[in-house]
């Protein structure tokens, strides 16, 4: 029993990272219906960015502070760029070809990070706090123990905080009203005065703030980074915000946890090398049985 | 099923439901063969989700609907699909075009003669002399089709550079290149003028008699409905408020409130010169 | 009328021969190097599996990024079926091929049943799959280190070179004709039915799923045998080989030179394949030559090289003549001038 929450812990640890990246798939995806491959890279681009402060700042509380800080300033301005460049002169195009572009600005940013001098192919170690693993005896399982440790706290409440942020923003912000106007109608919110460029250059932010504090996060779980860290976490992101129900917020959030405890359970109890496949036979079942996912709607074409 | 004298489609109480709400309620039709019945009404009434029902697009949520097929046998065609529909004699027009653009116009109606195909993947590959016959044939079909709506010389232009009137006319002939027994109209007058309004009107009643049609057509124009249609149906939010002889209909105060469009007041004072009045607004 | 078609199909056939006959000779006379026969016939496996990408994309109009995932199959397949059931290369890879249209069958039920970009995703997920799937099968695969193929095309020093450039080159010619040949027809025009309006295919008879099956199953084809003939060429595969990096390249050659033309996404896949060795130099640098084509392609010309017109040989052969009056007319006035 002790096993199994704590690869409920577990499961809850990873699937909070996976909800922080799905948000902004969802989010981009809601707003201007398009997939955004390059959202994995840009949370890798994060955790380098967190990787350069903790080296020179030290692997201490107030360092993981300035390098989350950090990442998700980086984040904005490098999604604010690609935005700029490669999807808004798009944005009337064929879907395929936004589909397309995205993908290439995926690759180019693997690929950049590649040839950087000061990052290169090889994977790095992330420096981390000394883990201490807090148990709990509960009264409800006498003989069980719920242990988690520090580093789990750390992802866990960061990113219930940042998913509370958000869910102000959106919902009681008048930021976050335009958001949503403009994903219900873009021409409709334009004609009400919304800037259209603005509100989606601002979701775009938003997605990547969070991607930059998942990677953090992600790299302090996981402290082997390397330029192509990003896609398999990305992937399985888009996974979690599908079966939660892509352009639904909550969905992430729900699919994000959903898809961490059900690929750490996996690993535990069935086979820890197919957990990835299993995680991408989820997509694929989800897509064929209830292609909104859990929290979305179904929309009719009109013929 | 016995053939019943000379029924081609029956549509008995069908009904559809998009999520929560009723779009047609309780719509009967009983189309016999030749006949030219029009489908009118408002804008939203409906017409246009009765013939997705009719063509297999939607399913109804209600009723039957039941063809006697160009192979005589009376099938019950609920669940039909879209393409089943066509094999078994049913071809439309689509309210806003649907051509395949940037295939040539030849190909556009080739593609409705696929299902007739004599040729197995094998003559295709290896281009054997069953393949050259079989496109022969394919060919001389598709030219006579576009010869009779003389848009024959554009032949190998692509079909969305034609202009938008005769891009109607190629979808009516791409329909019929499918050797339909019924044959859906949706708005096939929409956009043109009047002189290519009185030409469609001529072409509709050739292929009737040249091709064996029955035909149910979707109109605004009051011109082409009067003038061509046998009798006509009246939808206003999804339910039929009137049908009858289009002289009937006019005078009808039910379908006169739910407004026969602008040219009812043309209409009116055309038809007071005329013999059938349409003055008295009495009860039916 | 006879001639014409005659003629018709005489033209590109001719060229068609040449193309793998005259580079077979001079390579084996050692005209051309070993080295520059090798990036052509690696180009001729990279063009087979463009017009795979080709046919699903640019021609059924699904957007599939998981082609990868089929030739590796092919690529596995042609190993176990010669190594382990001791079947003759030449039929093994027509067999892989098959192997891989069967998977391409069964993967094709739930993946066509979907639209866009969710298709695209799920592509990418089996493309996933087969990999994780090939890296963890080690008793069969050879694991994630890869398998060893003796049966190459190059066991021969003195013939190797030329009959690995027939093989690929061949089949690559015959997949074009018969590709060719097979959409030139009423199949072909259903498949582009479905591509430009499946409403209306579908209300003219013409089943949208099947036809969507059908150039599915056609590209995973394609695919398994690009995958097969690569084996014997290279000697050592990779599950790698199934990989999303791998797909793209393949999506990049058909977006470059035309999503809907074969011949260009040919052109496409030589052409990179050769500037990929030129600018060996570049380093890892090189990396970053694709994905930024592939953005000024989307960015300034979305339709690529052909957009879906092919490259008519005829119509070459017929603009001979009046690109001969240019040249002769230009000379002539070059030499009154000069007077």
């Amino acid at each position: 029993m002790d096993t199994f929450l704590k690869q409920l812990v577990n499961g809850l640890s990873l699937g909070s990272i996976y909800a922080l990246i799905a948000l902004g798939y969802t989010m981009v995806y809601g707003i201007v219906k398009l997939i955004n491959f390059a959202h994995g890279d840009v949370m890798m681009v994060g955790a380098y960015t967190g990787y350069f402060v903790l080296r020179a700042m030290g692997a201490t509380p107030l360092g993981l502070a300035v390098a989350f800080i950090a990442a998700m300033v980086v984040c904005s301005l490098l999604s604010l760029l690609i935005e700029r460049c490669a999807y808004r002169p798009l944005r009337n195009a064929p879907r395929l070809n936004s589909l397309i572009t995205a993908i290439a600005v995926e690759l180019i940013l693997q690929n950049t990070m590649r040839v950087l001098p000061f990052v290169g192919p090889d994977p790095r170690q992330f420096p981390t706090m000394a883990t201490k693993v807090f148990t709990l005896n509960t009264a409800s399982f006498p003989n069980g123990i719920i242990s988690i440790s520090n580093i789990q706290l750390v992802v866990i409440i960061s990113s219930a905080v940042l998913m509370v942020v958000l869910n102000y923003v959106i919902n009681y912000t008048k930021t976050g009203k335009a958001m949503r106007a403009v994903s219900y109608d873009m021409g409709a919110a334009s004609l009400m005065g919304i800037s259209v460029n603005r509100t989606i250059a601002f979701t775009f932010v938003i997605g990547s703030i969070l991607a930059g504090a998942g990677g953090v996060l992600y790299a302090t779980a996981y402290p082997q980074i390397d330029p192509v860290m990003g896609y398999i976490p990305g992937l399985k992101a888009f996974v979690a915000a599908v079966l939660g129900g892509i352009g639904s917020v909550p969905g992430a959030m729900l699919g994000g946890v959903i898809l961490g405890i059900a690929e750490t359970m996996t690993k535990a109890y069935l086979s820890s090398q197919y957990a990835d496949a299993i995680s991408y036979c989820i997509l694929i079942v989800i897509l064929l049985v209830k292609p909104a996912g859990l929290l979305g709607k179904k929309t009719n074409i009109k013929v | 099923m016995e053939k019943e004298d000379d029924l081609v489609l029956r549509a008995k109480d069908i009904s559809i439901v998009f999520g929560g709400l009723k779009a047609v309620t309780d719509f009967s039709l009983d189309l016999h063969e030749g006949e030219l019945v029009g489908l009118i009404g408002p804008n939203g009434a409906g017409k246009t989700t009765i013939f997705n029902m009719l063509s297999g697009i939607y399913k109804p949520t209600d009723g039957v609907v039941t063809f006697c097929g160009r192979d005589d046998k009376i099938r019950v065609i609920n669940k039909k699909s879209p393409a089943e529909l066509n094999k078994l004699g049913i071809a439309r027009t689509f309210q806003n075009i649907r051509l395949f653009g940037s295939l040539t116009v030849g190909d556009n109606v080739k593609i409705a003669l696929h299902q007739s195909r004599n040729v197995s993947s094998f003559d295709v590959l290896f281009r054997t002399f069953k393949f050259r016959k079989d496109e022969n044939l394919m060919t001389e079909k598709t030219e006579h089709l576009l010869e009779i709506f003389h848009i024959l010389d554009k032949k190998n232009e692509l079909a969305r550079n034609l202009p938008y009137g005769e891009q109607r006319k190629l979808e009516i002939v791409r329909a019929l290149a499918s050797n339909p027994k019924l044959l859906l109209l949706d708005e096939p007058a929409a956009g043109m003028n009047e002189q290519e309004t009185v030409e469609l009107m001529e072409l509709i009643r050739f292929i009737r008699k040249e091709f064996n049609l029955t035909i149910l057509l979707i109109e605004h124009d009051m011109h082409l409905v009067m003038g061509i249609c046998e009798r006509l149906m009246v939808l206003d939010y999804g339910r039929v408020i009137a049908s009858g002889l289009p002289n009937e209909i006019q005078s009808n105060p039910a379908v006169i409130k739910a407004y026969l469009g602008s040219d009812y007041e043309k209409m009116v004072s055309d038809s007071t010169e005329g013999s059938s009045g349409a003055k008295e607004g009495g009860a039916e | 009328m006879k001639n014409k078609i005659l003629r018709n199909m005489l033209i590109p056939g001719v060229v068609g021969v040449l193309c793998v006959v005259v580079p077979a000779v001079l390579i084996q006379l050692r005209v051309i190097n070993g080295y520059t026969a090798q990036i052509l016939t690696l180009a001729g496996v990279n063009a087979i599996m463009a017009i795979s990408v080709n046919v699903i994309c640019g021609i059924t109009g699904q957007l599939s990024l998981g082609q990868a995932g089929f030739q590796a199959l092919g690529a596995y397949g042609v190993i176990l079926l010669t190594a382990n059931c001791h079947i003759p290369l030449g039929v093994s890879i027509v067999l892989a091929g098959l192997i891989a249209a069967f998977f391409g069958f069964l993967i094709g039920f739930p993946t066509l049943k979907l639209e866009g970009d969710y298709l695209a995703i799920v592509t990418l997920a089996f493309g996933e799959i087969i990999r994780v799937v090939l890296v963890n099968l080690k008793g069969i695969t050879g694991g994630p280190n890869g398998k060893q193929f003796s049966t190459v095309f190059t066991t021969s020093l003195t013939y190797g070179a030329m009959i690995s450039y027939v093989a690929i080159i061949g089949s690559l010619v015959l997949i074009i004709v018969l590709l060719q040949n097979f959409l030139r027809s009423t199949y072909g025009r259903a498949i582009l039915a479905v591509r430009e309006d499946e409403i209306a295919a579908n209300s003219n008879g013409v089943g949208v799923f099947k036809y969507k099956m059908v150039g599915f199953v056609i590209a995973s084809f394609i695919a398994g045998i690009a995958g097969a003939l690569y084996a014997p060429f290279i000697g050592f595969i990779k599950p790698d080989l199934a990989s999303f990096n791998n797909s793209i390249n393949a999506l990049i050659y058909v977006v470059l030179g035309g999503m809907g033309s074969v011949t260009g996404s040919v052109i496409a896949a030589f052409v990179l394949t050769e500037l990929q060795e030129v600018l060996r130099f570049l380093k890892d640098y090189r990396l970053l030559i694709y994905p930024v084509i592939l953005i000024l392609v989307m960015l300034f010309r979305p339709q690529g090289l052909l957009g879906t017109k092919e490259l008519s040989f005829v119509k070459c052969w017929d603009g001979i003549p009046g690109l001969w009056k240019k040249i002769t007319g230009k000379l002539k006035k070059n030499n009154t001038e000069a007077k």
